[in-house]
């Protein structure tokens, strides 16, 4: 339709094919065709998410299509995160849903369970992406059970399925590390996420006319756990006061984390979140004084796009408490 | 941050990594009696202290001293 000047463009429908889907028509080749299109600017998608999502939901319960195909949206940010969103809402329903994204598009972060194929950084890649993507969309269309992404070249789903490898893991290690010494190429069966490199805070010189937030990845919560903090595969991360409280007591908190023997942390909860030392030491005046809630998630295979929003909100909500300097206690 | 496993803290980009006791329980130790788990577990937090007041350039250790309870 055109370029930021129409970024704001609520959505519309238009019946059959519009823009890169006529090529999608022709891509299809009599085996389906492009019954509807919803268009929408991605301006309007990320600053008017509701009323988009809401566009998008009625419009698939109206059509029920067969097949949703969202994009490409190359390395556009704001577009990426509008069709993997578009996934979502379609998943939701049951209807089965490929985008096209670059594999650094943050729209992977909304929706990572979204298939996408692996797509160009711009338009210039359009019908590669859009042969890949009627391509996987007709095997999932299809209902057959699809293989692993690096078989089939969606990107990886971040979903691991039990199956049998020819040999033991022992004997492929051993070829992995080989390979490695001898300077030759090989594959990691595991890859690990990069971490960003988070510049060190300055110092808090005069900790006695500060205020100290404290922060556990130990899922320390108030007995009966009220947010249902998971064991493992947190998503989210909570906040409990503090105010008048001297320690942790084991009849009032426990720990829910999954990756560890918590029973000593549930006898002791201090052992994880140090409040009785903390309270301590602001007696004495070593710090100014606690900021009055704790903020908690369960550090146990939890992804690394979530740490990362997690650990900026917690962050957030600890300077609009006025916390200078903050502990956290990792398991 | 306090962890009982530095260097994954440290190879993830932990700044100012003081170093805990055991996963189980990172802020002291029950086997040393009431006292002497209160006691150590204060060390450590008062290590934290310090750690938040050092300048760093990027990711360091802080070892807590051995105290009387711990030398057996």
């Amino acid at each position: 339709m055109g370029g930021e000047e129409v970024a704001d463009t609520p959505p519309q429908r238009h019946e059959g094919a519009v823009g890169p889907g006529r090529v999608l028509e022709s891509l299809l080749a009599g085996g389906g065709e492009v019954a509807t299109t919803l268009v929408c600017g991605d301006g309007f998608f990320n600053e008017q998410p509701d009323e988009a999502h809401e566009a998008v939901r009625a419009w698939l319960e109206e059509v029920r299509p067969d097949l949703v195909l969202a994009g490409p949206a190359f390395a556009a940010g704001r577009y990426g995160v509008a069709c993997s969103h578009v996934c979502r809402l379609a998943g939701d329903q049951a209807i089965p849903a490929v985008t096209g994204l670059h594999p650094e598009n943050p729209g992977r972060l909304v929706y990572p369970k979204a298939y996408a194929v692996p797509a160009a950084r711009t338009a210039a890649g359009m019908k590669e992406a859009l042969e890949a993507m009627t391509a996987l969309g007709r095997r999932l269309a299809g209902g057959g059970e699809l293989g692993p992404a690096e078989v089939e070249g969606y990107l990886p789903r971040g979903i691991r399925r039990p199956g049998y490898r020819d040999r033991p893991g022992a004997e492929r290690a051993v070829d992995m590390l080989v390979a490695k010494l001898s300077g030759e190429p090989f594959r990691t069966e595991i890859p690990v996420e990069a971490y960003d490199a988070v510049a060190p805070a300055a110092p808090v010189l005069d900790l006695a006319q500060a205020t100290l937030g404290l922060v556990t990845t130990g899922a320390i919560v108030p007995k009966g756990n009220p947010d249902r903090l998971r064991r493992a595969s947190e998503t989210r991360w909570s906040r409990y006061p503090l105010e008048a409280l001297e320690a942790l007591g084991a009849d009032a908190y426990e720990c829910v984390h999954g990756g560890f023997f918590n029973m000593i942390a549930c006898e002791n909860p201090n052992l994880v979140l140090p409040l009785d030392a903390v309270r301590a030491l602001e007696r004495e005046g070593a710090i100014g004084r606690l900021a009055d809630f704790y903020c908690c998630t369960t550090g146990n295979d939890q992804r690394l796009a979530d740490c990362v929003r997690n650990g900026r909100e917690i962050a957030s909500a600890l300077v609009d408490a006025g916390v200078e300097a903050a502990l956290l206690v990792a398991t | 941050m306090v962890s009982a496993l530095p260097p994954i803290a440290l190879q993830a980009g932990g700044n100012r990594v003081v170093k805990g006791v055991k996963i189980e329980h990172v802020c002291g130790d029950p086997s040393l009696g009431a006292a002497g788990d209160e006691a150590l577990r204060r060390r450590i937090v008062e290590r934290c202290l310090e750690a938040i007041r050092t300048p760093v350039q990027s990711p360091t250790l802080f070892e807590v001293e051995q105290g009387e309870e711990v030398r057996r």
